[in-house]
């Protein structure tokens, strides 16, 4: 507001203000008497007329909507079908100064949680230097992730390619150098992981010759904070070019929307990897510790036939695992147990039979992202959390799965057999 | 001709009391490397960059070990070059090390420094070296959630030792302190960039809050006490065993928890 404007002197039309009012006046409907019209009092104030507030319901009642537009329409006779999507306010950087680039480990071909800290490291980043910047993705192999957008990626790179699929640090190395070429990144991100975002972030600092802060976990334009001696010192230094974030580096992003916008690389030259990548090793399952493992056939109480739920672990290769009940009754051992009481697994996959799903169960597989349910109680708690039910006999599903993975197996044997021959 | 095997020592830190011990994953390393010995027939050479009066080398000379080399260091020197100069004339085909030190910076750096300085491929978390066949290493790779990954590469290599390998054997006392441990000069060179960082002992890390933002109290009320209700997945009520079970089966095919 300018200076002048509080000088101002109000001219109040009390005649129009009073034609306003009455609304049989012959005259009233001529003056505006809209939502918008603001009255104001004798000092300047606004005033309310609380006569004016709420509407009329269906049933010629008046309503008040304290709510703010937060109600339910349900007065209006239609029922919104659940929460609606809130478009967030686009982040665009058109011309960008310079670039900092995420290197994001990709697990499964999603964003991990601590991919998304890193995202939202570069942002801050980007806010605490001078000139406008975009955050730039290199993703490698196969990406499955929606949500690059809603996660901070202004400009994204990927290299799908079969050299980069598996285990090919050397060639992600070349194409990361490109990268560096191409774009001259002011800060380089890596998720300190055991996913490869450590290894790779090794190697970028290596190759350039830069020192990098490792297990970063304090970090702005100026001066990052990075855990030393294994965790129990603190580092304080300049920031450097290179970083290997530790998880919850910063918050992720989760009010804007940003571009996500396709970069191009011009080619990136085939290294001769060294490396050669001989794929997954089979590992005994049931030797995998259960917090760890990554698919999980676990049963409970629901289960009869112990030899085939044995069977059908063996079969899908899958960790077993147990609810209390069936610990209790002797069926398992404790060291099965999921839960509360017994281990919080992290299974990518968990497969629940014959578990309804008691509280104390439900914590202990809080991080698993899939859960299916194989039960004959339709309304338990394990059906509702689960992404796929199966309501019916679970020895029957059981028996059903185990016969088609040994099909899935034959075909798999005899496609080997042709690729051998 | 024996292979040369070289395995990286450094001081350890017990996580709870802070002392000085044999460093968890170097344990492995040299563990790594004496079964390499009784399989491949190869030298084994355990090498310490730092001051070669330290207490804690005994305890890897426990192990078994007649004699360790020390390459002098003071406290303030770094490392890589003089492990590189080393490495160059000690005519090595593999080189273990941990993954990170548990004293000073543990960056982590020293074997991908050391492999660019060489020039040598580096095998990043190896649980096992499973064979050695014409100078090409058949190697088992630690991944996350207990998985192997199968590698070879050729020889001369660097390596770091995962948590996942060979637990390090019990370590003597008395042949511990009857090893020799030798001490050479070194190439140093003072670490200038760390001279300049601040550090401290480590502050508790802030755990992270649940944040709710919410434009009302109606919403605010709603995030304090509403369960918080995930997308209710797809259920199968009607369709047989069969269609039930096809219907897992993809979704296992799908998140490729099943090859």
């Amino acid at each position: 507001m300018s200076g002048e404007g509080s000088f101002e002197v109000l001219r109040r039309d009390p005649r129009a203000e009073w034609i306003a009012r009455n609304r049989l006046h012959p005259l009233h409907g001529t003056i505006n008497v809209g939502e918008e019209a603001e009255v104001r009092g004798p000092s300047g104030l606004i005033r309310k007329n609380p006569h004016k507030v709420g509407f009329i319901g269906p049933n010629g009642i008046k309503r008040i909507d304290r709510l703010k537009g937060n109600a339910t329409a349900a007065g209006l006779g239609r029922r919104s079908s659940g929460p609606q999507e809130v478009q967030l306010p686009l982040h665009a950087v058109e011309n960008p100064d310079f670039y900092i680039v995420v290197v994001p480990d990709l697990v499964g071909g999603r964003l991990t949680s601590q991919d998304k800290d890193v995202l939202g490291q570069a942002h801050k980043l980007v806010k605490g230097i001078d000139g406008e910047g975009a955050v730039v993705a290199v993703c490698f192999g196969e990406s499955k992730e929606e949500g690059y957008d809603t996660a901070g990626v202004d400009r994204l790179i990927h290299l799908g390619g079969e050299e980069y699929e598996g285990f090919a640090p050397e060639q992600r190395l070349a194409a990361l150098m490109q990268v560096e070429a191409q774009l001259q990144p002011k800060h380089w991100l890596f998720p300190d992981s055991v996913h490869g975002g450590a290894d790779l972030g090794s190697r970028l600092a290596a190759r350039l010759s830069e020192r990098p802060a490792v297990q970063a976990w304090q970090v702005d334009h100026a001066s990052t904070v990075s855990r030393g001696a294994s965790g129990s010192k603190d580092i304080q230094r300049a920031t450097p070019r290179i970083l290997l974030l530790a998880e919850e580096c910063a918050d992720p992003i989760d009010e804007t929307r940003h571009e996500a916008q396709a970069i191009e690389l011009a080619a990136i030259p085939l290294t001769i990897t060294r490396l050669k990548d001989q794929g997954q090793v089979a590992v005994d399952p049931n030797a995998i510790p259960l917090a760890e493992a990554e698919f999980i056939l676990s049963a409970g109480n629901g289960i009869h036939n112990w030899e085939q739920f044995h069977e059908a672990a063996e079969v899908l290769g899958a960790t077993e695992g147990a609810s209390r009940v069936a610990v209790d009754d002797g069926f398992m051992p404790r060291f099965r147990q999921v839960g509360a009481t017994g281990t919080w697994v992290t299974a990518r996959v968990y497969i629940a039979v014959g578990i309804s799903g008691a509280i104390q169960h439900m914590q202990g597989i809080g991080q698993c992202d899939k859960v299916i349910a194989i039960n004959s109680d339709a309304g338990c708690d394990m059906v509702k959390r689960a992404a796929l039910s199966a309501i019916g006999d679970s020895e029957e599903v059981l028996a059903e799965l185990i016969k088609l993975m040994q099909a899935h197996k034959a075909e798999q044997a005899e496609g080997g057999d042709q690729n051998a021959a | 001709m024996p292979l040369n095997v070289v395995s990286l020592v450094s001081v350890g830190r017990h996580p709870q009391s802070g002392r000085q011990r044999r460093a968890e994953q170097d344990g492995r390393a040299v563990e790594l490397g004496m079964n390499l010995k009784v399989v491949q027939n190869s030298q084994l050479t355990v090498l310490h960059a730092g001051a070669s009066s330290e207490p804690v080398l005994r305890t890897y000379a426990g192990m078994g070990l007649p004699e360790l080399k020390v390459l002098e260091l003071a406290e303030q020197d770094d490392a890589v070059p003089a492990l590189g100069d080393y490495l160059q004339s000690a005519n090595a085909d593999i080189v273990l090390t941990g993954v990170r030190a548990e004293s000073g910076e543990s960056s982590g750096m020293v074997p991908y420094l050391l492999a660019e300085q060489l020039g040598w491929p580096l095998v990043p978390r190896i649980a096992d070296i499973v064979s050695i066949d014409d100078g090409v290493a058949e190697i088992l790779l630690a991944l996350p959630r207990g998985q192997r990954r199968a590698v070879s590469v050729p020889l001369p290599f660097v390596a770091s030792v995962d948590n996942a390998a060979a637990e390090a054997r019990q370590t003597a006392y008395g042949p511990g302190m009857r090893a020799r441990i030798e001490g050479n000069k070194a190439v140093t060179e003072v670490d200038e960039v760390r001279a300049g960082w601040q550090e401290s002992d480590a502050k508790p890390r802030p755990k992270r809050l649940k944040v709710v933002k919410a434009k009302t109290a109606a919403d605010r009320f709603k995030a304090a006490t509403a369960k918080p209700q995930g997308k209710a997945g797809k259920v199968m009520k009607s369709e047989s065993a069969k269609e039930q079970a096809e219907e897992i089966f993809k979704l296992l095919l799908e998140e490729k928890v099943i090859k």
